[in-house]
């Protein structure tokens, strides 16, 4: 810093005063949009511990605690199924599980939830089965559900890519006069892509009913915010966009469904789309393939998780007297039937049909494809045949 | 898939005869005028009808919500598309030049080849990407490249090529009516070819992986598509003068590969050669020479060459004509089809 100023200070006045040649003005110049209104809170919202909470709907709250419950339980058995290699691979969203069961249930039936590979929870907290959830992740087949019957795009794995699907999605339902809103799920190392610029751009000149929900963990794999962004906040870029942005505790469940449900509902009445940038934190690796005591300290992750979304839910619910042990019981057996259930049916083999390999390539197959099955054919009776 | 004809409304100013430009716009328009999920996207769609003017008087008919002028990006035109066929629109997109299609790639590659796949059936992409490709145009850089073998690499997409001006209508009607996503590569050079075919009449509709036979010949097949059959044409006009009766066959689909009219041509020359501008090496005459060898082996009196352009980025404008495969070129190789095995 100092240098810079110092050299700075040495550059010579250009002989400016010299100049003959005056540049006109421009012609008065407005801006297209007052980007005030679309700047984020500089604080984050935060509802739990505050009078707002007073307004939100008790079964809501309850909903959400058992959800989250649920949820952890989920990323645990997920994680422990990785380990007796029943699943190839977990991103876990333990610690993020508040801003997982808010984007689940802050859309209607009819909307489309467009996640990322680490989104499994979300979708199960839809309402899809949890091993359709996990087929991708177990490697049988890339998708396990019929995304049109849940209205939940394909988990995508390439980042930032499902952003774009997301806002052509919501423009032809728009299009169609359908009131349908997508809600795109993407990390903090995302925003980085091209894809992200070209989806939030795209989604405000159409004003698409798109909502954008960045889970901003701290870390891309292992690279933290600040190698990704200069930005004040991520919540910050849609500024630039002409859209509102918005800052909110991603560990304050209330709060992250409070902010999504207005964003969407603002989609739905027509008022185009919104970024929401939520911070929160992955207490577990990036995967169970990572190890996080590379890049970060366990001091971090100790401050993480003094601030646990199912913590700041259950103390207020506590103190509120909407929870007593019997609720916290109830959530945790419910939670725990979920696992059991889980442990067994992903305890059973996959049963896969090779040919299932040529029979999605195209409505109808070509005649190569026929002649590869063919002899694939071939191989597999020959096999059975040797026993 | 049978090949049958459409009744259309009346054309409204159809100009005698008629461009590929022409007919590419009249198919896209006689599509959106009977599907409403029909929908064109790209860059200068709109009002400029494309730089080509290959989308003229779209947006005017259709609206702007039907013919849209996309911001600039690929990757988001494409990405969007991909959303808009989720939601089960027929997006017909336009890339403006075929090196411009690079940034959706990722797209391309990552998801509407394979969406149908790994969804299991479930989603299928009907999305046309319309690529004006190949050079003879004097484009600067990034204006002339032949792209086609990365789209052939990649299962999942079909890619076709129209080499006349009624396969132009006839193949991006059967395009857009697919269900699954179509590479329509375009021959910019032959955007302003005429033909006889009145865009009043009916045209007929190609079913796509149909090759066809444009000119029958005994002493060996030219194997050939898009911007490479008028010059296969002519050479073969031109070999008469030495003896050879080539038969030229057009591809038309590069993906499906209709091996069946290809190797039963082959089978009655006996020689073959494949010519495209595409570079050589790694190029689609690998492959399509691989094929026919496997296929037609013993019919064979002669290896089958390839003509192609140089493995060189594409020149430019100035040099393109040493690049681009010639009539001399493809004479020369049919010279060297006199092959005697140990020479
Ligand atoms: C286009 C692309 N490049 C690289 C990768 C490899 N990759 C997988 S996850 C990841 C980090 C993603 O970080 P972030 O977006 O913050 O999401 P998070 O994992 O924290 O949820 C990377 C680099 C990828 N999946 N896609």
């Amino acid at each position: 810093m100092d240098s810079l100023q110092q050299r700075s200070s040495t550059v010579q006045e250009p002989p400016g005063a010299a100049l003959a040649y005056r540049p006109t003005p421009p012609p008065a110049w407005q801006p297209r949009t007052d980007p005030a209104p679309l700047l984020p809170d500089a604080e984050p919202l935060r509802v739990l511990g505050t009078d707002a909470v007073a307004d939100a709907d008790p079964e809501l709250l309850r909903r959400l605690y058992a959800e989250l419950v649920r949820g952890r339980r989920y990323n645990a058995q997920a994680t422990a199924l990785t380990k007796q290699g029943r699943l190839a691979v977990y991103p876990s969203t333990t610690g993020q599980e508040a801003c997982e069961v808010a984007a689940a249930l802050a859309l209607e039936e009819r909307d489309w939830l467009f996640p990322s590979y680490r989104d499994t929870l979300a979708a199960v907290a839809r309402g899809l089965d949890p091993v359709q959830a996990l087929t991708l992740l177990r490697g049988d087949w890339h998708t396990g559900y019929d995304p049109h019957e849940h209205r939940i795009a394909p988990l995508c794995t390439p980042l930032a890519t499902q952003l774009p699907h997301a806002v052509g999605l919501a423009h032809a339902a728009r299009l169609k006069g359908d009131d349908v809103v997508a809600l795109a799920m993407v990390g903090d190392g995302g925003t980085s892509e091209g894809d992200f610029h070209e989806a939030l751009n795209f989604a405000a000149v159409w004003q698409a009913p798109v909502v954008f929900f960045v889970q901003n963990n701290g870390f891309a794999i292992s690279v933290p915010l600040a190698k990704q962004t200069a930005a004040p906040s991520l919540a910050h870029k849609a500024v630039g966009y002409g859209m509102p942005g918005r800052l909110v505790d991603g560990n304050d469940a209330v709060a992250v469904h409070q902010v999504l449900t207005e964003a969407v509902t603002r989609a739905r009445r027509g008022g185009g789309p919104t970024l929401v940038e939520a911070i929160t934190y992955r207490i577990d690796a990036h995967t169970n393939a990572d190890d996080a005591t590379r890049y970060r300290g366990d001091s971090e992750v100790e401050t993480w998780r003094a601030h646990d979304p199912i913590l700041l839910l259950e103390r207020e619910l506590t103190e509120r007297g909407l929870l007593d042990e019997d609720g916290r019981r109830e959530a945790a057996e419910a939670a725990e039937t979920m696992a059991a259930a889980l442990r067994e049916r992903m305890n059973a083999d996959p049963v896969l049909d090779p040919m299932d390999l040529f029979a999605h390539v195209y409505a109808e197959k070509t005649a190569q494809l026929r002649e590869q099955a063919e002899q694939l054919r071939a191989e597999l009776d020959a096999e059975s045949e040797a026993g | 898939m049978t090949t049958h004809t459409t009744a259309r409304p009346a054309a409204k100013a159809a100009a005698k005869p008629a461009t590929m430009a022409q007919a590419l716009q009249r198919a896209m328009r006689d599509a959106m005028a009977e599907d409403p999920t029909v929908h064109v996207l790209g860059e200068d769609v709109g009002t400029l009808g494309g730089v080509f003017r290959v989308t003229d008087g779209l947006a005017k008919e259709f609206g702007e919500d039907r013919c849209t002028d996309t911001p600039l990006a690929e990757a988001g035109i494409l990405g969007t598309a991909v959303g808009m066929a989720m939601y089960g629109l027929r997006p017909v997109v336009e890339m403006q030049f075929d090196a411009f299609a690079y940034p959706a790639f990722e797209q391309l590659i990552s998801h509407v080849s394979r969406m149908r796949n790994r969804t299991r059936g479930a989603m299928p992409m009907p999305i046309v990407v319309r690529v004006p490709y190949g050079g003879g145009i004097g484009g600067v850089e990034h204006h002339s490249d032949s792209s086609e073998a990365y789209y052939m690499a990649t299962p999942g997409l079909h890619v076709v090529t129209p080499a006349t001006v009624e396969d132009a209508y006839g193949l991006l009607r059967a395009a857009i009516a697919s269900d699954d996503p179509v590479i329509f590569l375009e021959p910019k050079r032959l955007y302003w070819s005429k033909s006889d075919w009145s865009p009043e009449a009916p045209a007929a509709v190609e079913p796509i992986g149909k090759a066809v036979v444009r000119r029958r010949g005994t002493s060996a097949t030219l194997i050939t598509y898009g911007p490479s059959v008028p010059v296969c044409m002519e050479a073969a006009e031109a070999a008469r003068a030495e003896g050879w009766d080539l038969e030229v066959v057009d591809l038309r689909s590069l993906v499906p590969f209709d091996d069946e009219t290809v190797s039963a041509s082959v089978k009655r020359t006996g020689r073959a050669v494949v010519v495209h501008e595409s570079t050589g090496f790694g190029g689609p005459g690998g492959e399509i020479a691989a094929r026919v060898t496997e296929r037609c082996f013993h019919h064979l009196e002669a290896p089958v060459l390839r003509v192609a352009g140089f493995d060189i980025p594409y020149p430019p404008p100035m040099l393109e004509r040493h690049h681009l495969p010639g009539v001399d070129r493809v004479l020369d190789a049919v010279a060297r089809l006199q092959w005697e095995a140990g020479s």
